[in-house]
């Protein structure tokens, strides 16, 4: 139990998305203009995660690993270089349930994310996530944990950027900084305080 | 060479550039950034699948239904990146175990799918591939410039060669730790965007 609290913990604030590795960045920045927003979209991406990578970690091991499609009896079949393609279609595939799903059931929560689902195909921190998955060699219950921790981690993150930009309304920087200049350098100092966490573990 | 051609492929290096005043693709640009070399393949790597990807694209572009458009697009970059990855395995291995996942993050490049949508669905095949080659080197421009500010303060190299001496070599100067870590990246972007808009002021966001 401690060990997958332990991933949840380093994937939220030791490895966190868009602070530490830099994922996540196009939607991070330009979806924090307000709070409200922020805390859609980061659920979206939370939601996303917990379900493609437990998704692709069972594609990874029974169908694309060398010797994974053993069970169909090919065991020397190695597909891994197929895996960007699968993975992202996977992650484009759940997006589009999640969508309709949303869109049949929940109609309030899908007015208020409609235009920033589909986008989140192409979110670095959701593919990333994934990758990150492989190259660690997660397990089916540990890619849940890590899925959970990533985005988990992009929702404290994408919100607090929101917080910190809305009292930014307020100021008056120079005419080149204003906007993207100054989201930037809140997102650096934020990346730094995230690294006082480093130490950190469970 | 006319001067629409030389426009496109020019202008995403200052006056679109799609990092600065877009913000797309911002993802990779920071990571990679701590040496020259890693920049340099980066910028390399997204130049080739920028540039293809809208071309192929473009040449389809009358054969996609619309509502799967953004599927066949992320297929078709997928497909050229796995190729780009694929490539570097075999010849640099070393280069791509440094980049890590950020090769197969090129996939979600925003710049990429940005210039698919924005420009290849509506232009002919040699436009296209002039823009996604111009908008590759607007990216490669500001991720050479951010590596080399990084990679010459931070330890004092530059592509690997010392040219700063450092005091642990018995030399003058102190490499500044801050520029290593990541997080130094966000604050040179936001000097280089703060600077292109100075120069540039059509560029600032209104209140």
């Amino acid at each position: 139990m401690a060990h997958y609290l332990n991933i949840i913990f380093r994937s939220i604030f030791i490895e966190n998305m868009p602070l530490s590795f830099f994922l996540g960045m196009c939607t991070f920045l330009a979806i924090s203009k307000k709070v409200k927003t922020a805390v859609g979209l980061g659920a979206a991406v939370l939601v996303i995660m917990v379900i493609t990578l437990p998704i692709n970690n069972l594609v990874l091991n029974y169908v694309l690993k060398p010797g994974a499609l053993a069970w169909a009896g090919q065991p020397n079949i190695d597909l891994t270089f197929l895996g960007y393609l699968i993975y992202i279609g996977i992650i484009a595939a759940v997006v589009q349930i999640l969508e309709m799903f949303l869109d049949r059931f929940m109609p309030a929560l899908y007015n208020t994310l409609g235009i920033y689902l589909p986008l989140l195909t192409v979110n670095c921190a959701i593919f990333g996530a994934s990758l990150f998955m492989v190259q660690r060699n997660y397990n089916f219950l540990e890619s849940a944990a890590y899925g959970f921790g990533a985005g988990a981690g992009f929702f404290l993150a994408v919100v607090a950027l929101a917080g910190i930009r809305e009292k930014l309304e307020y100021a008056d920087p120079p005419g080149g900084l204003r906007g993207l200049g100054l989201t930037f350098i809140t997102a650096g100092l934020m990346a730094l305080a995230f690294m006082g966490l480093a130490g950190m573990s469970f | 060479m006319n001067k629409s051609k030389k426009e496109l492929l020019l202008g995403p290096i200052m006056q679109r550039n799609p990092i600065a005043l877009l913000v797309l693709g911002i993802c990779s640009a920071l990571a990679v950034t701590g040496q020259m070399a890693t920049a340099f393949v980066m910028t390399i790597c997204v130049l080739t699948v920028t540039a293809f990807s809208s071309m192929i694209i473009s040449i389809v572009r009358f054969q996609i239904p619309s509502s799967v458009r953004i599927g066949i697009q992320v297929t078709i970059i997928a497909t050229l990146v796995i190729i780009v990855d694929q490539i570097l395995r075999a010849f640099y291995f070393d280069l791509s175990k440094q980049l890590s996942v950020y090769v197969g993050l090129i996939i979600t490049n925003c710049i990429i799918m940005g210039r698919a949508e924005g420009f290849a669905m509506n232009n002919s095949p040699i436009a296209s591939f002039i823009d996604g080659v111009g908008n590759g080197l607007g990216y490669g421009a500001i991720l050479m410039t951010v590596a080399f500010i990084r990679e010459l303060l931070g330890s004092g190299t530059v592509f690997g060669y010392e040219v700063l001496k450092l005091s642990t070599n018995g030399g003058w100067y102190v490499r500044n730790g801050l520029l290593l870590l990541p997080a130094s990246a966000f604050f040179i972007i936001a000097l280089l965007i703060w600077l292109l808009r100075t120069i540039d002021p059509k560029q600032q966001e209104n209140l």
